[in-house]
């Protein structure tokens, strides 16, 4: 059977998507900014947030994104759901744990990305700055060209990691194909 | 199909091996290929499609690299829990505050499978739309017609035993949008579904027979026309429920095989 096709999320998700986030009287399916177990236990793990923006082609932050983030390192599966329309700066912003290594490879979060303008979602990964030794091995990393790997990597500031990304540009970030 | 079908059930009878995508298969290249077969170039739109003006800015413009999949990959967000309230899948009633919403009241039945046909059960469904007059409840919608007091337009459900979902809603307005001069949305229900894992992720609109916008919409018509009529909802005579709402079939197919991802405890 053919695949359902994909179509934009548009710019009017918030409602229905984002609900108490945006300040609907809708029920969300996750909080906003609290990422939750889809999985009945939850085993301690070190918090971090995790924030940051996204260009468009002209350097401009997008006010009507929607990101999700999906982690799964074995022992915790989480998801989380954010819009970036309620930061006065356009940021999304994600309390999680941080996610444990999978078979010796280096620790990442998987982004998934919607908005008006993207007929079809787009993927990409968030690693982090502090595992330079897993990321200098890692076979995903190593399978993106050397001068992009870096828009893969959050930055750290104390237990703040921040992750922009470019749609476009010099430093557009590298999107998977999975 | 066949060889496929004996390949996928020798898999699954590995021990470590189950269809349920989580631990165990990730590092099997072969289980991998099948549970994540690619997308679809000949039904799937593009990135760039410059006739839809916002992706000119937003559409990634290198190639996508190819990523080897793991177990992030094989596995995704669990819904089967979820419990939605009692009319969430009922948009007539969901946002009453003093009557009824006004506009033609319509059900949507429609089954959730993979590619293979097989039912997906146990899948959240979220949709949301305009009401009947073509406007958003969202803020940023500036467009000059009625909100109704009794609409939201969000409304979700999970797919059944048989991964079958119906709700009920108002058929939604077209409205106006800035693409190009004199450009209208057709009437559309948003969709937004998790499949087996994160990889049949599936955000996307449903559309109605007969719509004479559809010729003229850049977000429809950047589905490339092998895909295009999978977007169309069909009326069913069968499932109008006499004296009350119009019916209309909207099934789903999305990208995956043989994955029953949702846990149901």
């Amino acid at each position: 059977m053919l695949q359902t096709p994909s179509q934009t999320v548009g710019p009017y998700f918030a409602y229905g998507l984002c609900p108490e986030q945006y300040l609907y009287d809708f029920k969300s399916l996750v909080p906003s900014d609290r990422v939750t177990s889809s999985h009945p236990a939850t085993q301690p793990g070190t918090q971090i947030t995790i924030t940051g923006k996204i260009f468009d082609g002209e350097g401009v932050p997008i006010p009507d994104a929607m990101v999700e983030i999906w982690q799964n390192d074995g022992k915790n599966r989480l998801f989380g759901r954010f819009g970036t329309g309620t930061d006065p700066e356009n940021r999304f912003v994600f309390h999680t744990l941080k996610p444990e290594p999978v078979d010796g490879q280096a620790p990442f979060i998987t982004l998934m990305l919607f908005m008006r303008g993207q007929l079809i979602h787009s993927y990409t990964r968030i690693y982090f700055s502090d595992e330079a030794d897993l990321n200098e091995k890692d076979e995903a990393l190593g399978a993106v060209p050397a001068d992009r790997r870096h828009t893969l990597i959050a930055q750290k500031n104390d237990s703040v990691y921040t992750f922009d990304i470019h749609m476009q540009g010099e430093s557009e970030t590298v999107f998977f194909d999975v | 199909m066949f060889y496929f079908d004996k390949l996928y059930f020798d898999l699954y009878k590995t021990p470590g091996c189950r269809q349920n995508t989580f631990a165990g298969v990730y590092n099997r290249s072969k289980m991998n290929e099948i549970l994540c077969p690619a997308s679809d170039p000949d039904v799937q739109p593009p990135r760039l499609y410059p006739e839809y003006k916002s992706t000119v800015l937003r559409a990634p413009t290198r190639p996508l690299v190819l990523l080897k999949k793991s177990l992030a990959e094989l596995s995704g967000p669990v819904f089967g829990d979820f419990n939605p309230g009692p009319l969430d899948h009922d948009l007539t009633r969901n946002a009453v505050k003093n009557g009824e919403p006004l506009g033609e009241r319509m059900v949507v039945h429609g089954k959730v499978t993979d590619e293979t046909g097989r039912p997906i059960p146990y899948a959240l469904v979220e949709v949301w739309q305009a009401n009947a007059a073509g406007r958003y409840i969202h803020k940023v919608d500036q467009h000059n017609a009625p909100l109704d007091p009794n609409f939201l337009g969000a409304g979700r459900c999970i797919t059944d035993s048989e991964g079958n979902y119906r709700f009920y809603t108002i058929k939604p307005g077209a409205y106006p949008w800035g693409n190009h001069p004199n450009a209208w949305r057709p009437n559309h229900i948003h969709f937004s579904l998790f499949g087996a894992n994160i990889t049949s992720r599936l955000v996307t609109q449903m559309y109605f027979p007969g719509d004479p916008l559809l010729q003229y919409d850049p977000i429809f018509l950047g589905v490339p026309p092998k895909g295009r009529n999978l977007l169309i909802s069909k009326f069913d005579l069968s499932l109008t429920e006499p004296g009350f709402a119009l019916g209309y079939r909207f099934d789903i197919v999305l990208r995956g095989y043989g994955a029953t991802p949702f846990e149901k405890s």
